[in-house]
């Protein structure tokens, strides 16, 4: 600890940070532009001064930029020195020559960190009498608006997109006061994470385009805390809404998880919620028609209750992308041996290996915020840039990190960035990567490697058999170049003070995940301190796999073909992406009865005799088990219009009908927990994950409006002129009002981030501990599986061999989009327009030796049936190796990877 | 009277080649140096000779030298920079020498770059000074033929590699460290420092950056030593100086004199005097970034010390005069548009302010000056201090400005009270 001298009094601060951090840490309000915890200290904007003495006699002082000068021991300060104070008022001036007085139209308005810092600094009056300059603005793409008038030049755009995470798109041009922030050309923004410049960005320069198609005030929006559904990785984030919409979602910080940072899928997927295809009402097939009509809640809960009363023999089908309390819902409904998992067996299976390494493996999982410090990091068959993105956005960090260790050398601090950021730029981080063909993550690593799955599997047993060769099972005949790259992966990774090891289920394939297991396990036999971290697909997968099934989607199959079963309930599932066509197809023949709970129509709904509206996840509360293994309650943002309703509540409905005695017991969301907690001990600390219903600290509830809600309008008069009561919500300590308990809330529970004189998201600051730290009052979420410190390297043996050179047969790998690889978001109108049409990816030598070229057909032949698809050319992908699509909008569901056929498509079809 | 940076100028004559350049005792000191002096030694005698750097600010030599890391474990390459980014308005010293004397300045840099161990040197040259890239380029490729440059140079084991880079042209290339951006291909936008280039500079390596007048001087202390090159001044800043003079004056040009001559004797013996039907109001000193002198200090001596003392700087010791037939608003707000647009736009000060303050006195000097301008140009020269802003070019920008509203105060308010400029017919 420093002791640091502010206006007079003495304050105790962290060592080692700098006079702004140190100062907002205290609670101080000295405003600032350019500086970010994340993106480090410049020096820029200037509007940060603060008067240094030089020591305690010193009466006259210097000016100096608070977030250039170290917070060392016996530093003095002045905040409130006049010059100081006249200084920073005098940067805002200058920042308002140019900048528009359009305020009151602006999409950033009331949410603007420079309207905050001009109040700060008292700044009001005008003298300038000369033209503002003007810029054209840009087409960035669906995501953001782009106006540069507003621009103040502080830099961080282009600090966090092309520095921080690596976009080559977005830059700086020309200079004096005419600096430009955007693209050489007009286009869509390429990297995969434009749209935090949302929140980097100080004031309305980029704002949220999704927002502005339906825009409300920022004040009026309507949020609580929920967690992303777009991937397996947990991210927090706050949607809003208003008049029953969802409006946008913006980052939730948290500190273990995804920081200050979301990925584009993740904050504009959210539109799906909107969609035209939600199911608003009971839909139900009448024995005489092939028709779904829509029918009373009451007549569709007679239905289902009838299939309960029949004898009939229900099986469930749960999904991962539904919540903890849904599944378990339906687990009871069925009972655990007619409980399946609603994907493929396969993929079930791997599910199952992901949840068996990260529970009872070696190494430990690490926190997503924790992937950041790794100093080594071996990627094996995973594309985390398009199946957990964040988790690339930390790997890329890689370089910074080593930059910032040899700086500290020379005793530059981590904070200090120009110097840390340029040798980043040329010393790469200790990054190795392994895929099928080039990842975007690849442009950081120190060396990458393209082979087909099987090769890659190979490659990671010969690593962990390098590092433990007396025990580590090791793959035979391996190529040259494998040798010696397996021997350079392993010297890096146990050189290092904290190797991790990333796999994934991206390539679905056992053995990868299995490669994966042994190189952590190899590294803690030798006495490393590994971490593995696994991608998985989504938001509820790992969830999906603690709370265990009978089977995939096959052995489901199979059993209603045997006459075992033949009435299905499905929840928030389509099943026709988790398996191949004539899979699903024979599934649903073979079923007597389909119950459907979803919120979206799909060909899954489609074939249900009865179809019962899901609340989506911003309309109901529950909790999801992310890749880590941390379970995290979202929660209700906006209350459904009846009969919308969670799946658990339609299932607990149904069991009330059917008469079954657990009914009567779930009366609410913590009713579930509890249950779920009993039933399973895995999730014994669920319950801890947030505060419960009942969490009432002040006697009030949480209001999901902040302070400064507009207040009802007249808006739905034409409907009814009487103001209707605010909707309950028994789920939750939260209420559908702005009344409540006004203080901040425990960190699990924060619905927005605000704070007196702080209405941009950097109010982020009055709630952290330290400047970049925790949230006060502590973790948000919490893990539920660790592998015993004592864990023994348990090697997977089963190696697989070399991938077979069948004439003729092409191994097809799975290729994962960040844009449409995804069910829900593809659905949002911004997100689907990038989603890429489906494809056949080839080696250009392959494609000339089949005689196609990019843009033209060829023809893809699995497991029976064959295909069209449009060839697209990729010079990393391995010979004899065709890569296809995972689950885009149009694209056959396959099971991937497997062997095939590749040809042209003749002119005689 | 010695001038050992220009004896072996003729001028019009073109420079001279690398065997005239030899004959007149020319590489005679890299000979020296390389067969006998050990490099701390030579950076000892570069700090006892007082040079002090001659782009501006006056760092001592010597002393810059000694902070480059040494020893077995030192990073390496280390590179060796001169800055010819000569765009300083009204200053045009180190033109002479690069166009008329390139081998003075290898040879400066090869015994430079032997002091400091370097491994590389780089010429960032002003984009506009196409003949002396050509005279430069000739004169390297020269010294290269002859052994000067290259491996294992005159076989005494040490190496070094010469480039010439032209800068893309911006006056903020000339700051040290928005040099080094510029030479690694980034926006020319200053470094913060610390990091100090001499520790972590081009690339992140150990980096010394130089002026061409600065690295020219050291052949001949070198050769003759610190108490010679001490001698030659008649201040405690050791040597000569080239001091230009550009204006109304007689015989504008450039002249290399004892470091110390009054500019008095500098405007008076050397230029000329005024011309005819001019009177001198005040000088800029050193280039346009420098604040005015009354016409009432010609005493003054032109070394660092002493300018200061007086309330300028020398800075690259190119003084501008100012005559009463031309309007001091005006010649203001030439320079503060120079200033402005050559503003890099990394801080808001500089890159705001600047303009306003050129506005500012656009509008006065075209009669639409407000009495409460006044004010504002009055706080801008507080404002824009050493400190308060990223680097030192709009408070250098602003040094003009504040002694021009104390000197000139009447020019300005009759500007705004009679709505136009009184020299404008």
């Amino acid at each position: 600890m420093a002791t640091i001298y502010i206006d007079g009094r003495s304050y105790e601060v962290k060592d080692g940070q700098n006079l702004l951090q140190a100062c907002l840490s205290l609670g101080f309000n000295l405003p600032y532009f350019c500086w970010h915890p994340v993106l480090g200290s410049v020096g820029a904007c200037r509007q940060c001064a603060v008067k240094y003495f030089k020591n305690e006699k010193d009466t006259r002082g210097e000016i100096v930029m608070a977030c250039m000068t170290p917070a060392d021991d016996g530093v003095r300060i002045s905040i409130d020195d006049p010059e100081a104070v006249t200084f920073r008022a005098s940067v805002i001036e200058w920042l308002m020559l140019n900048h528009p007085h359009d305020c009151p139209v602006c999409d950033e308005g009331g949410e603007c960190h420079l309207q905050d810092m001009t109040v700060m600094t008292g700044h009001a009056y005008r003298e300038n009498r000369f033209r503002k300059r003007t810029y054209p603005n840009q087409d960035l793409g669906p995501f953001l608006n782009h106006e540069m008038n507003r621009c103040i030049q502080c830099y961080r755009c282009v600090r966090y997109y092309h520095d921080y995470a690596g976009g080559g798109d977005l830059n700086v041009f020309a200079s004096r006061d005419h600096v430009y922030f955007g693209r050489s050309r007009e286009g869509t923004l390429q990297s995969g994470f434009s749209g935090n410049l949302v929140e980097i960005c100080p004031t309305g320069v980029f704002t949220d385009k999704s927002l502005g198609r339906h825009y409300t005030r920022k004040w009026d929006l309507q949020t609580a805390p929920s967690v992303c559904v777009h991937c397996g990785l947990g991210c927090n984030t706050i949607p809003g809404s208003r008049y029953g919409e969802l409006r946008r979602v913006r980052n939730r910080y948290n500190h273990d998880v995804n920081g200050y940072f979301l990925c584009d899928r993740g904050r504009y997927g959210y539109e799906f919620v909107n969609s035209v295809r939600r199911i608003r009402a009971p839909l139900a097939r009448t024995s005489n028609s092939s028709r779904q009509v829509f029918i009373s809640s009451e007549e569709a809960l007679a239905h289902a209750a009838a299939l309960f009363s029949n004898r009939r023999k229900v099986i469930g089908i749960g999904s991962p992308r539904a919540s903890l309390e849904s599944n378990f819902a339906l687990l009871t409904l069925v009972g655990p041996d007619n409980f399946y998992a609603g994907i493929s067996d396969k993929d079930f299976e791997i599910l199952n290996l992901a949840r068996k390494v990260l529970r009872s493996g070696a190494a430990r999982t690490p926190s997503l915020s924790q992937t950041r410090e790794a100093d080594a990091v071996f990627v094996l068959g995973e594309d985390v840039g398009n199946t957990g993105p964040v988790l690339a956005l930390n790997l890329r960090q890689l370089a910074r990190r080593k930059a910032a260790k040899f700086m500290a050398g020379v005793k530059i601090p981590p904070w200090n960035d120009a110097p840390i950021q340029r040798m980043a730029e040329f010393e790469k981080g200790t990054l190795y990567i392994a895929a099928p063909c080039a990842t975007g993550l690849d442009a950081a690593a120190s060396r990458s490697f393209h082979a087909d799955p099987r090769d890659l599997a190979r490659l990671g047993f010969a690593v962990a058999s390098l590092l433990d060769p007396a025990n580590a099972p090791k793959p035979a005949d391996l190529t040259e170049i494998e040798h010696e790259l397996a021997g350079e992966i392993a010297q890096a990774l146990s050189s290092a003070a904290r190797p991790l090891i990333v796999s994934g289920a991206g390539c679905g394939s056992p053995s990868v995940i299995e490669a994966a297991a042994n190189i952590a396990a190899a590294l803690k036999e030798i006495g490393r301190p590994a971490e593995i971290t696994l991608a998985l697909p989504e938001a509820n997968s790992l969830g999906l796999a603690m709370l265990g099934a009978a089977g995939g989607i096959e052995t489901a199959s199979s059993l209603l073909r045997s006459g075992r079963a033949d009435t299905v309930v499905v929840i928030e599932n389509d099943l026709f992406r988790r398996c191949a066509l004539e899979t699903a197809i024979g599934f649903f023949d073979a079923a007597k009865y389909v119950v459907v709970i979803d919120h979206l129509v799909n060909p899954t709904t489609s074939k249900a005799d009865l179809v019962l509206p899901a609340a989506s996840f911003a309309e109901s509360s529950g909790s999801l088990v992310n890749n880590e293994g941390r379970a995290q309650r979202f929660f209700q943002v906006l209350a459904p219009e009846a009969p919308v309703q969670e799946s658990w509540r339609w299932i607990r409905h149904i069991m009330e009908a059917a008469g079954c005695p657990e009914a009567g017991q779930w009366n609410r969301l913590d009713d579930l927990v509890a249950a779920l907690a009993a039933a399973h001990p895995v999730f014994g600390a669920l319950a801890s994950a947030a505060p419960d219903a009942d969490f009432r600290p002040a006697g009030g509830k949480i209001p999901r409006q902040p302070l400064r809600y507009s207040g009802r309008t007249a808006i739905r008069a034409q409907i009814d002129v009487h103001e209707q009561p605010p909707p309950d919500d028994p789920d939750s300590p939260f209420a559908f009002s702005m009344e409540g308990d006004p203080r901040q809330p425990p960190p699990a529970l924060i619905p927005r981030f605000w704070a007196p004189g702080w209405n941009s998201v950097q109010a982020l600051n009055r709630f952290q501990q330290e400047i970049g730290g925790g949230l006060r009052g502590g973790e948000v979420g919490v893990r539920l599986i660790d592998p015993s410190p004592q864990a023994k390297a348990e090697y997977f043996q089963d190696i697989p061999a070399r991938r077979p050179s069948e004439e003729g047969k092409w191994s097809l790998i799975a290729l994962h989009h960040l844009f449409g690889s995804e069910e829900l978001s593809a659905l949002s109108p911004g997100v689907a327009g990038l989603c890429p049409k489906p494809y056949v990816a080839l080696h250009p030598e392959d494609a000339a030796a089949l005689g196609v070229v990019e843009g033209g057909m060829a023809k893809v032949a699995v497991d029976g049936a064959t295909y069209s698809l449009n060839v697209r050319i990729v010079p990393s992908l391995p010979r004899g190796v065709a890569g296809l699509p995972v689950g885009l909008p149009g694209a056959p569901a396959l099971d991937l990877p497997a062997l095939g056929e590749v040809s042209k498509e003749g002119l005689d079809e | 009277m010695d001038r050992p940076l220009t004896e072996n100028i003729r001028p019009g004559e073109g420079p001279p080649g690398i065997a005239e350049y030899e004959r007149a005792g020319g590489y005679r000191a890299l000979r020296k140096v390389l067969g006998d002096a050990d490099p701390q030694g030579l950076i000892r005698t570069v700090t006892d000779s007082h040079l002090r750097g001659r782009g501006g600010a006056g760092f001592p030599t010597g002393r810059k030298w000694s902070f480059v890391p040494r020893g077995e474990q030192a990073a390496h390459p280390v590179y060796l920079i001169i800055n010819a980014d000569e765009m300083e308005p009204g200053t045009f010293k180190d033109r002479l020498l690069l166009e008329e004397n390139p081998h003075l300045l290898i040879e400066g840099i090869v015994i430079g770059g032997y002091a400091l161990q370097a491994d590389i040197a780089y010429i960032f040259l002003r984009q506009e000074y196409t003949l002396a890239g050509e005279r430069c380029s000739r004169a390297v490729a020269e010294a290269y033929d002859r052994g000067y440059l290259g491996r294992n140079i005159l076989g005494s084991g040490f190496s070094l590699e010469l480039y010439l880079h032209s800068s893309a042209g911006r006056y903020i290339c000339g700051e040290e460290t928005a040099l080094l951006n510029a030479l690694e291909g980034r926006r020319a936008i200053p470094r913060a420092k610390p990091p100090f280039p001499p520790v972590t500079g081009l690339w992140g390596k150990p980096t010394i950056v130089n002026n061409v007048e600065t690295i020219c001087n050291v052949p001949q202390i070198a050769e003759h030593g610190a108490d010679r090159f001490r001698a030659l001044s008649r201040s405690v800043d050791g040597g000569t100086k080239l001091y230009g003079v550009s204006g109304r004056v007689k015989k504008p040009g450039l002249w290399e004199l004892p470091m110390g001559a009054s500019i008095r004797e500098i405007l008076e013996e050397h230029a000329g005097g005024m011309r005819d039907g001019f009177t001198l109001r005040a000088i800029i000193p050193g280039g346009a970034s420098t604040e005015f002198l009354p016409a009432d200090r010609l005493d003054v001596k032109m070394d660092f010390d002493s300018v200061k003392a007086a309330g300028s700087r020398l800075g690259t010791g190119t003084m501008i005069v100012l005559d009463d037939r031309t309007c001091p608003v005006g010649m203001i707000l030439n320079l503060m548009r120079f200033f402005a647009r050559e503003s890099c736009g990394w801080c808001t000060p500089c890159r705001e302010g600047l303009p306003w303050l050129a506005r500012t006195l656009e509008a006065i000097e075209n009669g639409e000056g407000r009495p409460e301008d006044m004010e504002i140009l009055r706080r801008h020269a507080g404002l824009l201090a050493p400190g308060h802003t990223f680097c030192a070019l709009a408070p250098g920008a602003v040094e003009p400005l504040q002694s021009g509203l104390t000197i000139f105060e009447e020019d300005f308010i009759r500007h705004i009270r009679e709505k136009r400029c009184p020299w404008r017919k």
